[in-house]
This record gives structure tokens, sequence and C-alpha cells, in this order.
């Protein structure tokens, strides 16, 4: 890479991504690990906002901790498309230089990321689960020079199996996407006022603009299983889409949600906004149930942070019976209903 | 119509992953295999290869044994296989790895260029957008259906909750899903013609508009400050038990955790 001037750049830049004009949950996410690293380097959080009518949603940023709001606000930025939202960050990132910028690891932000670390060259480390500030290299090495406040991005790699820390020494900014679900917000402030900057690189549609000739929503349960406390994950041990009826008695009983396994959503027997793990969603319920779930680390990658872990399973040699903290080798079918009925006679 | 295709070969993460004592990954006592979703992106290539007599072009980055991956490619159908391969390569982070590849990529003629959304090794999901900047064309991201219409491709786009029907002029990059189709298996005459077929060798002379502080370890602006086996959460309790005694075990759990 070309060296550049790297004292030029300061502060911590979130992308505050929204959706249909709602702000999407990691964008509260990443201000909270961003005060965290702005606090330790003795700086300020930036969320940028971008889309199309958003302004009225700058103030819940500062209420979840943004200290800045840079409103980028077009017409051409109403649905995500790559081009004008890459155009809008990596030009908020020329304009404005922060040492680090943190993108949500998203459908939206997996996309973006890339773009807009190739087109501002610098590096981009993938689904960061933890960030801090240290020295790189971590050790000083003799005759290398050590060098201090770098960001370091531990992610997972090779399905899970491997973590890495990266660091970004030589470019700014330093850039990240987060896994959703890991980072924590902070307490929201209400009444809270932004500090807003509107900004506006100009949007001139190219070939690039790729045109939307539909958006195709799929009908959702209202409840995200990344809020939930209680989650009832089943896998394809369940046998049928028809025996999650099972799982569903006892969330409702449990006052918990039903998520599920990659292998749930290939077979169709549930939507992909319930699959738990790697190409899922990351939760941390307080209690996680894995029922019929054999444990591949894939699927253990997005649920190992749940407080309470038990799983029943059929099969003794289950890795899912590695992670749990109560494993039962026994019969689904017989223990469920069973289950359900003492938690509704104990509840009532 | 051309298209070209972007493979990798990864270890087989799925049946687990084998380390040398020092703490480093063992490639060689693991099965390699084609990248899952580029495999997707390769069968979406060749159905447009069926439908439109397209010439499809497979090309890869990587050490000499990635001709393998090369070589089935070609077994299952396309035309052309591209190896890059030089010293200098080796170590790449994203950006020197699409450089590269885009640089590869400058010397041929193109309509469509597929690339799988992620590879399971890296998980980045980053090469793909990153090659399309670097060549100045749209990207597509996370294809679930692809077809075309005149100079154009439609896409189906995946979002967490929705997607997208996404029109493109071509030229354009696609990422491709896994779940985009099932790829189709080799041919007894296919593998024989692969193995006749030349696959063609480019290294760091063969790329073009790239400059050497891009390329390799030294080119990347990720640096590796350290990498482990992932530690675990000890085991907790397992029991083989029948129904009734298992709700009493759960109950027991529930109760002293104040679930319920």
């Amino acid at each position: 890479m070309k060296r550049m001037n790297l004292e030029q750049y300061k502060g911590v830049m979130v992308f505050a991504q929204q959706v249909d004009n709602q702000l999407s949950s990691i964008a509260f996410e990443l201000i909270g690990k961003g005060k965290d690293l702005a606090a330790d380097l003795g700086t300020e959080v930036t969320a940028v906002l971008i889309g199309y009518e958003v302004k009225g949603l700058a103030d819940e940023l500062a209420a979840y901790g943004a200290d800045k709001v840079i409103v980028i606000d077009d017409a051409e930025l109403k649905d995500y498309r790559t081009e004008p939202y890459t155009h809008a960050l990596a030009s908020a990132i020329d304009e404005f230089k922060p040492e680090i910028v943190l993108v949500g690891a998203t459908a939206i932000g997996r996309d973006l990321g890339p773009k807009v670390s190739a087109r501002v060259k610098t590096g981009l480390t993938a689904d960061c689960t933890v960030l801090e500030i240290g020295d790189f290299p971590l050790v000083a090495i003799p005759g290398k020079e050590q060098k201090h406040n770098q960001l370091l991005m531990t992610r997972p790699a090779f399905g899970g199996n491997t973590i890495a820390t990266i660091a970004c020494p030589d470019t700014r900014p330093q850039m990240a996407t987060v896994r959703p679900g890991v980072m924590q917000k902070r307490e929201k402030v209400e009444g809270a006022k932004a500090n807003v900057v509107e900004y506006n690189p100009g949007f001139t549609p190219n070939n690039n603009y790729v045109e939307i000739l539909n958006v195709v929503k799929s009908v959702v349960d209202t409840v995200d299983i990344m809020d939930a406390k209680i989650l009832v994950s089943g896998g394809r041990g369940v046998g049928s889409a028809e025996n999650f009826k099972l799982l569903e008695d006892l969330a409702e009983a449990l006052g918990g949600t039903v998520s599920c396994s990659r292998a749930v959503v290939d077979s169709g027997w549930k939507p992909r906004d319930l699959q738990v793990g790697q190409t899922g969603k990351t939760v941390r319920p307080n209690v996680y149930f894995a029922i019929g779930i054999s444990g591949a680390i894939q699927h253990v990658a997005g649920m190992e942070e749940s407080d309470i872990i038990i799983a029943i399973n059929k099969d003794e040699t289950a890795p899912i019976f590695d992670v749990a903290d109560y494993g039962i080798v026994g019969d689904l079918n017989k223990i469920l209903p069973a289950l359900t009925a003492q938690i509704k006679a104990v509840v009532k | 119509m051309k298209v070209v295709v972007c493979i990798k070969q990864v270890p087989d993460t799925k049946g687990g992953v084998k380390f040398n004592p020092d703490g480093t990954l063992d490639r060689g006592a693991m099965l390699t295999i084609m990248n899952p979703d580029d495999k997707a992106g390769l069968e979406a290539a060749l159905r447009l290869k069926d439908q439109y007599g397209a010439e499809v072009t497979v090309i890869t980055m990587g050490l000499p044994k990635a001709e393998e991956v090369l070589r089935e490619a070609m077994a299952m159908g396309a035309d052309n296989g591209i190896l890059v391969t030089d010293r200098v390569l080796g170590g790449a982070d994203t950006w020197a790895t699409s450089t590269t590849l885009a640089g590869a990529i400058r010397n041929l003629d193109y309509d469509l260029i597929i690339t799988g959304r992620q590879a399971i090794d890296g998980d980045t999901a980053q090469v793909g957008p990153q090659i399309s900047e670097h060549l100045g064309i749209p990207v597509i991201s996370y294809a679930q259906a692809i077809k075309i219409d005149g100079d154009s491709v439609i896409v189906e786009r995946q979002y967490e909750d929705r997607y997208h029907e996404v029109k493109a002029k071509m030229p354009c990059l696609i990422t491709a899903l896994a779940e985009l189709n099932e790829p189709r298996y080799m041919t007894p005459g296919g593998i024989f013609d692969a193995y006749k077929k030349e696959i063609t060798v480019w290294g760091r002379a063969n790329l073009v508009d790239v400059e050497d502080c891009n390329l390799g370890l030294a080119g990347s602006p990720t640096k590796i400050a350290k990498a482990s086996d992932k530690v675990r959460k000890g085991t907790g309790e397992k029991v083989t038990l029948d129904a009734e005694e298992a709700v009493a075990y759960i109950m027991g759990k529930l109760t002293e955790k104040h679930v319920i």
C-alpha cells in the first residue's frame, strides 16, 4: 500500500444503518463500542446516517451516544444500492478523515464495507467480535517500530475453528465490519438532541447505479430472535416443519421465541430470519434450548455466548453437548410435551 | 457472451480443522474442496453456457496445487482455466487478492464476472465487491437468482428480511450464494476432456495495471497480530434420562437459575 499521512485521521466513525427509515439495532451497538474505543483514544464518535428523508433519525443516534451525526440525505439513497451508498460513505471518509470506521456485518454492511475500503484504499477486517485499542506488534520486536493506539480487530476464521487478531497499522482509516448482536448498546438517554452536520457529496447516476425493479419483503414474525431472552431452537432432529409445534408450545409457555439451525432453513421448515449461526444471526439469550441440533461449529459460533445452554438430542456423540451447560440424551418428542405441561402448571 | 468465474480451493472445514504443534493450521492434513459459494457461481455460469452458449473461464489464485480445482471446474463444463500463481503473491489479504485477480481479469474479455459470496476459510465476503471496485463495474452481492435480459442482468439480491430484484448493465460482477442452485457433477467424459485441456498459468508479469506495493503480504494493509485455536468454554453436564426424569431435571435447572 502507498504510505499515507496517518496523523491527520482522528475520531471514530460508525455507519448508522437504516432500512425503510428505521435504524437497525447494529447502529446503536456500533455507537456503544465506538464510545469505548473513543474513550481510550480521547476522541469522539460520529455516526454517518445515509438515506432519503432520514434526518429525523439523528436524535435517536444521539440518544444512544453519538457525539455528532453526519446526515447524507438524497433521493438516490432511498433503498440500499451499492454504488450511491459507497459514494456517500467514502466521500464522508475523505472529507472528515476518521481514524476508525465501523460498519455492521449485515447483508448491507458486508457489501458496503469492502467497496468503501477499496475506494479509500485501506484494509478491512470482516465480522469482528472483539475490538480494542492496543499496540502493534502486540509485543515489541527489537529493530521494528511498535505502533501504539492501534485498532486490534479479533474475528473468527476457518468456520469458527480459529480466532485471529488483526491490525491495520499503515493505512487509515482502520476499518472493521462487526457482527450484529455482539457489542453492547448504551443506555438510551431520552430527549437527547443530535449535533447534526448535513453533507452531500453530489450523486450523478452512472452505469454502476443499478436499478431496483422490485422490493420483495418476506413475511416475518415481529420478534427478532436477537432480542429474545429465551430461545427454543430446533435443528434437523426435530424431523419436520409440523413437529416444530412442540417447540412453539414450549416457547409460548416460557415467554420465549423459536429459532432454528441452517439445516431447518435449507429444508424450508422455517424462514431465514430465524436462523442462528455463522450465516444466520448471533444470539445471546439468557436461556438457549438446542433441540435436535447436532451443533456444527457454524451453528455454535452464533449461540455459544448464551448464558445457559440446554441441549436435547438423541445422539450422545452430538457436538452440541460440548458447549451445553446441561445436556440431555433423550427423545425430544417425549420430553417436550411433558416439559411444556409442567412449565404451564408452575407458571400459572 | 463471456463469463469469468473466480473460484478458490479451500480446506474442508466441515470435517474439523487440524493444527500443527505450533498452533498454525495444518493445511496439508486437511482435504480440499472447491469453495461451495464459488461452485454455485460456476453452476450459474454453466447454465448460461447451456442456455446462451456462453464461454466460461474459471480463474483461481493460489499455489500450483490449486490447478486441481480448475480441472474440477473444467470437468463440470468450464471452457478455460487460468491459474494465477507467483511467490510474490503469497500472504495476500483481501485487498491484495482482489488487486491481483482484477489485474489478471484485465487481460480478458468479459460480460459477467461471478464470484462466490465468501470462502469458507476466511468468510470475509470481501474479494468479489473489491474486484468490482478495481475494475470500475457494478456489483450485485448475495445473488439468489440470476437471469439475462438483453445487455443487462436481473438478479435477486438477498437481504435478511427481503430481496431486491435488481437490474444492471453488463459488464457486471455478481457474488453467488450457495443456495443459488444445485451444482452439477463432473461427468466421466468431462473429466477426461479436462485433463487434455491446457491450463493457462500466469504470474506477476501477466498482471495488468497493478503496482508491486499492492501485492502479497507486503502489499496487504491488514496484518495478523495473533492467531490461535479458539478457546471454548468447558463442557457442562451430560445426562441420559427417560422423559419423566428429563423433565424433572430441566425443571430443577430452570428453577435453580430463576428462569421460572
